[in-house]
């Protein structure tokens, strides 16, 4: 079935509500540390105080001692026996040598590169007991010089080195685009707007930290590993043969309700390695439940990018082409794919939604003593698109057109479009997403909003983004040329039960979504039956076929279309059940709205009854046709799918303190075809306010001497509260997706990537009586504040200030 | 959570003598049970003082509210007496921290753990309250000594605070945007004896700004707020703002609060 019959089935744009929230908000959702397996223990992990150290000696002895300790193990005993983390991209210098992959070992074997880096772990029968064992393994240490800021890292003058591999901490150079055709263009430009800019380093803290069970069954020699986990099978793949060396068939991972992740329950992490592996070695269950200080030190972090942007324009505004350098932190480690994410993802949206002919990116990624950092909300098309469209805002603002009008001049109108920077768009209008913004944020009321404002000493201004990215990474055989490790499809599976009722077993993955009801209301829609009859498993090595997981906006277009191939395959057999039991050829069967029917007569039966009579098979043609209705389907896209929108976001600044009032956000997007616009609507608030965070308040902050985290806990680290937003504005115009059989584009970062260059854009357009033209996230009351009396903010992310040694905001005294 | 022994007296004397033998006198433990929970702190022995009828009770007696130590911020935020008579303190008190330490937090852990970004203190020392202990009485101006520090001795338990009614007062706070606590709070009051500006956030603990108060009693007005110069010297540089932005908000926030006092 094709995206346009799809849209006009019954139950597709209904909100239904979400089937899963019941249990989730009666306290019955069954996540991770809700599970506790026989013969448990549990795990704490010593971790590195130091950013970068050389381990000289781990004592465990007394800790060994302890009471209900069951075991201790530190890099010495998995050194030589396993494999380190693996990354999942291979990124090529220009060159064509590699990328720098220094080991990255469970354990840290020699050397510790970030505080937080897992150096023990200690197990024990309780946590209690486990946390004072940990406090007794003593380590020694001997501290080096830490190497923290990307800005610092890219001037190549810290004396620092990470990895010896890496001697001057780089781990690769990358670059994407003519640059020759573009410096030429430079040349002949009438106008050349710059632009400095920071994206600042953020981190994700889903609400669910991350827990592990591993567990070793000495009868079968299987592993079960229950992990907060986004892709179970990339996980059970990475950690079989990468890491441990073991039969894929002999560990099952269960990734059961996951209570958020961000792309942060993505990758395959140390713990998780460390229990499956000591479960064996201790012949017990273990448990860990990382606390919040754990999430904020261990977790992949997001962004942390340096860039340099410049657009070149002839004298109508119209862009001829853009060049940018970029920075990018990877942190201490290379995360699962952290290296796709400065890159791929991120370099191929440069071109945004305009026609710019000629666009040259390099990227130059550098270790730091710092947490890995990977994909995170968004995985570089947020980046792309802070960029562009702060770049934009500046260039129509320095050619005097307005945002709006600028953008208008430059927007890409014919599909497909192939951009200078690899990705082909297959369908967009991008006119109508910018005019419906304008008409629903009352951009013609604005002129008297701000005098209204002006009159009360406040300062009020507007900023544009118009983003487009990409989700639903593929095709698999592009992708694989591109660097990557992985296969991109997903499958999904269609088990018609006897009496009618479905399951659907899906390899994309729930950590908030609402999969359970959006999978069934496609099912649902697709055989005629109530949405209740549906059913949809996931999360689980052992009742799922090999799929990818949940990331980059992939599910509905990706895991859901591989649903609907399963579907045709259950629509086919299903005529043949219903011809042979009307008496009439496969060809003249009809189907819908759950009846089958033959063409030309009022002959017509159930889908109930066919789906009996496949397990039931008396009167059945079991010569032609075996009998059951069970259909896998693995769906790898032609395409990404490419979401677009315009965002406008308008503030009032208070003059006096600095403080960042979102007065009025409108987003109008287009997702192509939308399944439930109530569960939509949720993931845009959701992107929303994450884009916001960064842009208003969030900002991970190490000590640039010491490396320490400085913002490890939400005393310092500022989570948004709802009262920081006013009611959103939102809206969607559709252009379905050309080439999946949903016609569905993916919402689930779209908030967070079209957000933040919305709201500074608008701070900028606030600050402009004032002479301010640079400022860089978060705009946080200090910061505007600061920018008010300097003109600018300070350029770094990192303020550099003495730690909290003058108040502790609260902390509790030590 | 280290492990550590729970005592539960009824009456002051009894968690005095608990207190006085090493117990850690236990409040609302919105601070104390966090930090237990982070293994920052370690009492072998709490002395829960929830049970002690003593210790809590609103009235008002005159010109002056007595308010008992295990008083809850939402106690004192919805007391019909201190709405009426001290209205600013009611809405200092219905501003901290979020429900749930509303529900929990007490005047007198707030107080005696004396936080220095914590908004009660402002309130005490701008009020110029008198803080009862088992022992004795104590003056704020003499109660409070920098971050995390106060008069009090080994073992002394805060029983109650007397706060004189002023006739007008207002609190004005502007919060740090991660922990909500203020990043700089003012608490002004007008007495027949003087005005009073108690600056929380900003410094080693709270404390009065005698210029502000100078100026305000010449002359109580915004703009006699805004022409007193804010020394940034002493004040806190951190994370989340530099000396002169908190010297700014003490500047911003006091003319705010007169403004408001002046209705």
């Amino acid at each position: 079935m094709g995206a346009p019959d799809f849209a006009n089935l019954p139950h597709i744009g209904e909100s239904l509500r979400r089937k899963e929230d019941y249990r989730f908000l009666t306290g019955a959702g069954n996540y991770t540390d809700d599970i506790n397996l026989a013969n448990q223990t549990h795990c704490i992990f010593v971790r590195s105080p130091h950013a970068h150290a050389t381990i000289k000696s781990i004592d465990i002895a007394e800790a060994l001692k302890m009471p209900g300790v069951v075991g201790i193990f530190s890099g010495k005993d998995i050194e030589g026996k396993m494999g380190g983390l693996p990354c999942g991209w291979l990124i090529n210098n220009p060159d064509g040598t590699p990328m720098k992959e220094p080991m990255h070992p469970i354990l840290a074997i020699k050397k510790v590169r970030y505080v937080g880096d897992h150096v023990a772990m200690v197990v024990a029968e309780t946590v209690e007991q486990a946390k004072d064992a940990a406090e007794a393994v003593v380590v020694d240490y001997d501290v080096h010089q830490a190497l923290v800021s990307v800005a610092d890292a890219a001037k190549k003058q810290s004396g620092v080195t990470l990895h010896d591999e890496a001697p001057d901490n780089q781990c690769y150079k990358w670059t994407l685009g003519d640059k020759a055709a573009v410096d030429a263009a430079f040349v002949n430009a009438a106008h050349v707007t710059k632009l400095d800019l920071v994206n600042n380093r953020l981190i994700p803290n889903p609400i669910e930290a991350r827990v592990a069970i591993g567990s070793y069954s000495r009868a079968t020699e299987d592993y079960v590993l229950y992990v907060s986990n986004q892709n179970p099978h990339v996980e059970r793949l990475l950690m079989t043969a990468f890491v441990l060396g073991l039969p894929e068939h002999k560990v099952r991972v269960i990734a059961p309700d996951v209570g958020g992740g961000f792309g942060s329950k993505i990758y395959l992490y140390a713990e998780d390695v460390c229990l499956t592996w000591a479960s064996k070695q201790l012949n017990r269950s273990i448990k860990w439940t990382g606390d919040r200080s754990e999430c904020f030190l261990s977790d992949a972090h997001g962004r942390d990018h340096v860039s340099h942007a410049e657009m070149a324009m002839d004298k109508d505004g119209k862009f001829l082409a853009m060049r940018v350098h970029t920075d990018c932190n990877l942190g201490a480690y290379l995360s699962t794919f952290s290296t796709a994410v400065p890159t791929i993802l991120y370099a191929t949206l440069l071109a945004g939604q305009y026609t710019t002919p000629q666009i040259y990116v390099e990227v130059d990624s550098w270790f730091t003593n710092t947490a890995p950092v990977d994909a995170y909300r968004g995985a570089g098309r947020p980046e792309a698109t802070y960029l562009v469209e702060r770049l934009v805002t500046r260039c129509a603002w320095e050619m005097n057109l307005g945002q709006s009008e600028i953008r208008a001049r430059n927007f890409i109108t014919t599909f497909p479009y192939q951009t200078p920077v690899a990705l082909q768009y297959d369908t967009g209008d991008f006119h109508t997403l910018l005019n419906k913004a304008n008409e629903l944020a009352d951009v013609a009321g604005f002129p008297a909003r701000r005098s209204a404002s002006e009159a009360q000493g406040k300062l009020r201004g507007m900023g544009y983004s118009s983003y487009i990215e990409a989700c639903g990474i593929a095709p698999s055989n592009i992708a694989g040329a591109l660097g990557a490790r992985a296969g991109l499809f997903e499958c999904g599976e269609i088990r018609v039960h006897p009496t009618g009722s479905v399951t659907v077993f899906t390899g994309s993955h729930s950590h908030g979504q609402g999969h359970e009801t959006t999978f069934a209301q496609v099912v649902a829609a697709r055989l005629g039956i109530p949405v209740e009859n549906v059913d949809v498993v996931h999360g689980d090595t052992g009742r799922v076929p090999f799929g990818m997981g949940t990331y980059g906006s992939r599910s509905i277009s990706v895991g859901g279309a591989a649903i609907m191939k399963a579907l045709d395959k259950i629509e086919t057999k299903a005529k043949k059940i219903a011809a042979h039991l009307m008496e009439a050829s496969d060809a003249d069967i009809e189907f819908a709205n759950g009846e089958f029917t033959v063409k030309g007569t009022d002959k017509k039966i159930p889908f109930g009854q066919v789906a009996l009579t496949a397990y039931v098979p008396h009167n059945y043609p079991l010569d032609k046709l075996e009998p059951g209705l069970d259909e896998t389907a693995f769906y790898d896209p032609t395409n990404f799918t490419f979401p677009a929108g315009t965002y406008i976001c308008e503030v009032e600044i208070d003059r006096q303190t600095g403080e960042v009032k979102v007065d009025r956000f409108t987003a109008v997007d287009d997702f192509g075809t939308i399944i439930n616009p109530m569960i939509v609507e949720g993931q845009v608030h959701g992107g929303l306010v994450q884009g916001i965070g960064q842009a208003l308040m969030e900002n991970c902050v190490y000590d640039n001497e010491t490396g320490q985290l400085l913002t490890g806990s939400f005393m310092d680290y500022a989570m948004p509260r709802a009262e920081d937003f006013p009611q959103f504005t939102l809206a969607t115009h559709s252009t379905p997706c050309t080439h999946n059989p949903l016609g569905t584009k993916g919402c689930g970062e779209a908030g967070a990537i079209g957000s933040p260059p919305a709201v500074i854009n608008a701070v900028l357009d606030a600050l402009a009586p004032l002479g301010v033209t640079d400022f860089d996230m978060p705009a946080s009351p200090h910061r505007v504040w600061e920018a008010m009396q300097k003109g600018a903010t300070t350029a770094m992310q990192q303020p550099q200030s003495p730690p909290l040694t003058a108040s502790t905001q609260g902390r509790p005294a030590v | 959570m280290y492990p550590f022994t729970l005592e539960k007296p009824v009456t002051v004397a009894d968690a005095a003598k608990l207190a006085g033998a090493g117990a850690k006198p236990l409040a609302g433990g919105q601070t104390l049970l966090a930090s237990m929970k982070l293994r920052l702190s370690a009492p072998e022995q709490l002395a829960d003082l929830s049970g002690i009828k003593e210790l809590t009770g609103i009235k008002k007696d005159g010109d002056t509210l007595t308010i008992g130590a295990m008083s809850r911020h939402l106690d004192v935020a919805n007391n019909a007496d201190v709405k009426a008579a001290y209205p600013a303190l009611a809405d200092l008190a219905s501003r901290i921290g979020d429900r749930q330490v509303r529900a929990m937090g007490t005047i007198g852990g707030s107080v005696a753990n004396n936080d220095p970004a914590a908004c009660y203190p402002s309130a005490v020392l701008g009020s110029g309250a008198t803080i009862v202990t088992d022992k004795r009485e104590i003056a704020a101006d003499d109660f409070f000594l920098g971050m995390f520090t106060t008069a009090l001795e080994e073992g002394e338990l805060i029983t109650a605070f007397k706060f004189p009614v002023p006739k007008r007062a207002h609190y004005e706070k502007l919060r740090q945007k991660a922990s909500h606590f203020p990043l700089v709070g003012v608490f002004v009051t007008q007495y027949d004896s003087g005005v009073r500006v108690a600056i929380t956030g900003a410094g080693n603990g709270v404390f009065r700004h005698k210029g502000l108060e100078d100026a305000l009693n010449k002359s109580f007005t915004a703009e006699s707020a805004a022409s007193v110069k804010i020394d940034s010297t002493d004040l806190n540089s951190d994370l989340h703002a530099t000396a002169p932005y908190r010297a700014n908000l003490i500047s911003v926030l006091t003319q705010r609060a007169v403004t408001q006092m002046l209705g």
